[in-house]
């Protein structure tokens, strides 16, 4: 594979299906399913090269892999460079293994202006993977800033009665993170005069900056994520999406929070690192504890899933920031497993809303005798997110949990709460929609699950038990990469410590 | 092969799960019974070749979990321990698989019902062969699934599906001490399979460490928060709110999970780790407080109720205080030769009230029976034999089982001991009572039931009535071939290394010295609280009525089962939802989105509001402000330059 650009063309393979969409021509129905198959196509053309991609990852080296680098702008030390490592490779995954079940989702439900709900679909695949490979910081923050541009068009063009006002909240929060963002790497670039991030990856940072810097990345990481107590654009967010818009942004955008601070605040700022981690574990556990119970009183089904993501997001922040092999492996792996039951139970809740109309919990209940199907995969992503061993969501939470205990009991015991409120506030969720009587007349007339639906629900539900019950091929991927990470990072802390030593 | 016993149910639940609408109902139901007979038989096999044969082994299936120094496999151990356990877990669930079919023919759910029970059955088995801390945490979350699953079975009832909750939520809260107690064994060991774990406890005794601010023994804080998941899971005393409310599940449920098997997934829990709880002398005296205190508490409640299930439960919660407080002395043995024959004889007594339910038409009411012996006298006659091993009567399979108990509290000459001997005795005669009361409300006397009710009240079908009569061979005989072997003088033969006692612990040896009255007491209490129930309800019937009248608040203490849920409800669950409503429209309404996003933008549109009103059009107004501009700027100008 040496010197095929594999990953370029995983990355824009989605603008050569725009370029198909935009040239199909005739009335609105052919527009409508020519841009329909086109999407489909080339995302699962695309998940299948991100498949070469897994499939010729070597696991033993914490190297990047696959890398293209083509000057850009010499005169800056901006190049084109990208690239990937153990720490990105399934992000990448999960971006195109979500995309072609988002487009098989909106099959039905979007009915007006296809060709450009497509469109931003396929634009938003190509932003989520180059941000994902994306070796240079300026390249990085094209792409993470450009997964806005169509988020914003599909929550504000595709969404509820209320989009307006939650796009522009979506769309400030974020900004208002991507400014300092912006300033950070303008700082970074003028401390090793180059923007490539293998580079800055093992450049020393002069300590009086770092703390300044941590908090700008954190800024516009936070947000993303989403941490307490910026997480109030999600679920305004999530409501007035549409269905595959929740996925992706549940599925994928929350992710790239993680992976920032993975690929940028732990190495290049390690100081600082180090001495934010507390205020780190006090956000992720008033997340985890304050938005679990904040769920217990929801009455909007995507309210209370989006309410439940900043939860389990915290789990992720604690594994990060614990800096252990355990808490880092198993906040990647909580990332992926959450991108998929996430999604997953936004799907279950399209299901649904394309039936019903509506996402008000009360407006439900006895779902099961009119549609077995729907609640056993309800039931197997509702177990995933209480984190039920056998399922994903057991092996990232307990491998966080883990991880956690090693450095701070106090962190373990107020996040081992969280697995008592979750429960709750999931299964409080599952009975007053699957069961009870069926007595609303609206639903007696519900039909279950057609094809096209569980086409997009069986792939997740074997993803959930397999990340369960076998998950190494998912470990194995980023073992190299956290153990180098955290070598890094810990070599980084002698050193100054060295330093100050020898200074006294 | 051996390694078929853990999946043959999981098979049968599989096809009866998902191609239950193609099989039909009978199809279910052997694909299900089918296999799970094989497992039994597989069981026997493996009990004999096991423990008899002393043939430990462990079947590795494939690696789990590797990150850094964690490395968990999937895998199958066996030893006696394990090979008592799938034994009784087999033949049990066997024999309620096969009564299911005649107790659920009439149900609209047939598939699905067999294969929740197949599936519990799988978990179950999981559970007991693991071979590290995790896989047993997969089996007992799982058993918590698949008892979710089935006390909710009949998801129209509102009342079932609370009751599922409440049993999967104070799971959790057990679960969550367990979960904490398993990251602090890896903590303090570095590993999490059983074997390295159980080598290297003897050089952690009196070494602390930091636990959430508290400078702790290690041994003594993990041993005790492993023990809060088995509260959890065996009903024990403050976590035991879910188990009386568990009945609202189908009967035969109410039989394998929630007396025969399931709950008593703690007591080998704490049997499985017993050469670590062995090193934790204060967290053993914690667990026979626990298990002496549930033992009581449970049948004093039990004296009151009046659905038929309920009293059962909480004779079901007692009995698990009794194997409890059996562990806590170091009896191990003893506790799980009380496991063992409580599964006979309890899954014994819910199947045969399930035959009074099925007879009477879904009635569970106790006040609504009486007089059915001559309707069901199969049904009335192993509901004898199970309430007599029960009690403790010599020599049914309790009698054996709860007099080593006895008197291992009593050979241990501890004050925890002595508290766990004297509350034993008391809940004894308590148990009895209660267990004849059931009876004779049930059987005995003129009935109470609607006439038509009555008149159709029938015994079961053959389906239902051999399970019935094969476990009520076991709560003859289970007791008296098991003695030797499991607390008698084959007992550290046939244990081997699954179970691990102390010399200075060996209660049982002790147990066998006790004093003449010691081994009298119990059998003695049994007929006097069988001889007590007889009079208050066969000869002078109105007498409990007088009691309960006079006795009111006592009475109604009991009756509310000392107002644990209502506590529950105004400290946790009330507050939660309170909580929960409160930060979402104060926290995340008002104070977040307040200052923040809503709050800048007002801010925004304020501003611009004002900046708005400065363009009056006129022209005057726009030249004043200009030269005002040019003033300041000159003298600024004029300023830095001085400076």
């Amino acid at each position: 594979m040496d010197g095929f650009p594999l990953l370029s063309l995983t990355t824009f393979l989605p603008l050569v299906g725009v370029a198909f969409i935009l040239m199909v021509r005739g009335d609105e129905d052919i527009v409508a399913r020519n841009s329909r198959y086109a999407a489909l196509w080339t995302s699962l053309v695309t998940f299948a090269l991100s498949l070469f991609i897994w499939f010729n990852f070597d696991h033993g080296t914490s190297d990047f892999q696959f890398v293209e680098k083509a000057a850009w702008l010499p005169r800056f030390d901006v190049s084109y460079h990208l690239g990937v490592d153990g720490i990105s490779m399934l992000f990448v995954l999960l971006s195109t293994f979500l995309t072609p079940i988002c487009v098989l989702a909106s099959w039905k439900a979007v009915t007006s202006r296809v060709r450009e709900y497509m469109i931003a679909f396929l634009v938003l695949e190509t932003m989520m993977i180059g941000t994902f490979v994306a070796l240079d910081f300026v390249l990085f923050y094209i792409f993470f800033e450009g997964v806005l541009i169509p988020m914003f068009i599909i929550i504000g063009v595709w969404g509820g009665p209320r989009r307006v006002y939650s796009a522009f909240k979506f769309f400030l929060y974020t900004l208002a993170g991507s400014v300092l963002l912006l300033v950070a790497i303008l700082v970074m670039y003028f401390q090793a005069d180059t923007t490539d991030i293998p580079t800055l990856l093992v450049t020393d940072i002069a300590p009086h900056l770092q703390p300044w810097l941590w908090l700008a990345l954190l800024a516009s990481f936070a947000v993303k994520l989403p941490m307490w107590p910026v997480h109030t654009w999600l679920p305004d967010a999530h409501v007035e999406a549409p269905t595959a818009g929740s996925v992706i942004l549940a599925g994928v955008l929350l992710k790239m929070g993680g992976y920032g601070f993975l690929r940028f605040s732990v190495p290049m700022l390690p100081l600082a690192t180090d001495q934010f981690t507390p205020l780190i574990y006090a956000l992720s556990i008033i997340a985890i504890i304050y938005t679990s119970l904040v769920a217990l009183a929801q009455e909007d089904m995507k309210k209370l899933i989006a309410y439940s993501s900043v939860a389990h997001m915290g789990f992720v922040t604690i594994g990060i920031f614990s800096l252990t092999d355990h808490g880092i492996q198993g906040a990647i792996f909580q990332m992926l497993s959450h991108g998929i039951i996430s999604a997953a139970l936004f799907l279950c809740v399209g299901v649904v809303y394309d039936r019903v109309h509506s996402r008000e919990i009360a407006d439900y209940g006895g779902l099961v005798e009119r549609m077995p199907k729907y609640a056993f995969v309800f039931m197997i992503f509702m177990l995933g997110s209480v984190g039920l061993p056998g399922t994903s969501g057991f092996i990232g939470e307990f491998l966080v949990l883990l991880g956690a205990f090693q450095d701070n009991t106090w962190v373990a015991f107020l996040a081992s709460t969280g697995i008592i409120l979750g429960a709750a506030y999931m299964l409080y969720l599952y009975r007053r929609v699957i069961f009870g009587k069926l007595e609303k007349e609206n639903l007696k007339k519900l039909l279950d699950l057609e094809p096209r639906e569980v086409a997009v629900m069986v792939p997740l539900v074997l993803l959930v038990l397999w990340m369960g019950i076998y998950p190494m091929p998912f470990l194995d991927v980023f073992d190299a990469s956290v153990a180098n990470l955290i070598e890094g990072y810990e070599g980084a802390l002698a050193a100054s410590q060295g330093v100050s030593v020898a200074g006294r | 092969m051996y390694a078929l016993v853990v999946f043959l149910p999981l098979i049968g639940s599989i096809i009866a799960g998902f191609g239950g609408r193609r099989l039909g109902d009978r199809g279910a139901q052997l694909a299900t019974v089918i296999p799970m007979l094989a497992a039994a038989i597989l069981s026997i096999v493996i009990f004999f070749d096991v423990a008899l044969g002393g043939n430990p082994q462990t079947i590795e299936l494939f690696r789990w979990i590797d990150v850094g120094a964690l490395q968990l496999n999937w895998a199958i151990r066996l030893d006696t321990l394990s090979a008592v356990m799938i034994g009784v877990v087999c033949v049990v669930s066997s024999m309620i698989h096969v009564y299911s079919i005649g107790y659920m023919a009439h149900d609209s759910s047939v598939p699905r019902f067999m294969s929740y029970l197949s599936l519990f059955t799988f978990f179950m088995l999981t559970l007991v062969t693991a071979d590290n801390f995790v896989q047993m945490f997969f089996g007992w979350e799982g058993v918590g699934l698949a008892s979710y699953l089935l006390i909710g079975f009949w998801f129209g009832r509102p009342t079932a599906n609370a009751a599922a909750i409440k049993a999967f939520v104070v799971n959790r809260v057990g679960d969550f001490g367990f979960l904490l107690g398993i990251l602090g064994v890896f903590f303090a060991f570095g590993t999490l399979d059983f074997d390295p774990v159980f080598e290297a406890t003897p050089n952690l005794v009196g070494e602390n460490f930091n636990f959430i601010g508290m400078d702790v023994d290690i041994l003594t804080t993990l041993c005790l928060l492993l023990f809060v998941g088995a509260m959890g899971k065996s009903a024990q005393i403050g976590l035991h709110t879910w188990l009386p409310d568990a009945m609202e599940g189908p009967t035969p449920v109410s039989a394998l999970i929630h007396a025969a098997t399931m709950v008593t997934a703690g007591v080998f829990m704490v049997a499985r780790l017993s050469p670590m709880y062995e090193f934790a002398p204060i967290a053993l005296t914690v667990i026979v407080f626990i298990g002496a205190t549930t033992a009581i508490f449970a049948a004093t409640v039990g004296l009151t109720q009046n659905d038929i299930k309920r009293v059962i439960a909480y004779s079901t919660c007692s009995q698990l205080g009794y194997m409890f407080f059996a562990l806590g002395v170091s009896a191990y043995g003893a506790a799980i030769f009380h496991l063992m024959t409580h599964a006979f004889f309890k899954a014994l007594l819910f199947l045969g009230a399930g035959s009074v339910i099925h007879g009477m038409h879904d009635e569970q009411d106790m006040r609504k029976m009486g007089g059915l012996f001559s309707k069901m006298k199969v049904t009335a006659f192993v509901m004898w034999i199970g309430s007599l091993a029960l009690a403790g009567v010599p020599f049914f399979a309790g009698f054996w089982s709860k007099d080593i108990i006895l008197e291992a509290a009593f050979a241990a000459h501890t004050g925890m001991g002595n508290y766990a001997f004297w509350l034993g005795i008391v809940a004894a005669l308590l148990t009895a009572f209660y267990s004849w009361r059931l009876l004779f409300m049930t059987f005995n006397g003129p009935t109470r039931a609607d006439p038509s009710v009555y008149e159709h009240a029938h015994e079961s079908p053959p389906v239902m009535l051999i399970p019935l009569v094969v476990l009520a061979l076991g709560a003859i005989f289970a007791g008296w071939l098991g003695f030797e072997y499991f607390v008698g003088h084959e007992r550290e033969h046939f244990w081997g290394e699954s179970l691990f006692v102390l010399p200075i612990h060996d209660t049982i040896e002790a147990a066998h010295h006790a004093p003449k009255w010691v081994k009298l007491l119990p059998v003695i209490v049994a007929v006097v609280g069988i001889v007590m129930a007889f009079f208050a309800y066969i000869m002078v019937p109105n007498l409990p009525g007088i009691i309960a009248a006079r006795l009111k608040a006592i009475y109604l203490f009991l009756l509310n089962k000392w107002y644990f849920d209502e506590l529950y409800d105004r400290l946790f669950v009330r507050p939660a939802f309170y909580l929960g409503h409160g930060l979402w429209k104060s926290g995340d309404g008002e104070l977040i989105d307040g200052v923040g996003p809503d709050g800048v933008a007002a801010a925004a549109r304020n501003l611009a509001g004002r900046a708005g009103r400065l363009q009056s059009g006129f022209l005057y107004h726009y030249a004043f402000v200009m030269l005002i501009g040019l003033v300041v700027l000159v003298s600024w100008y004029l300023f830095a330059q001085q400076g």
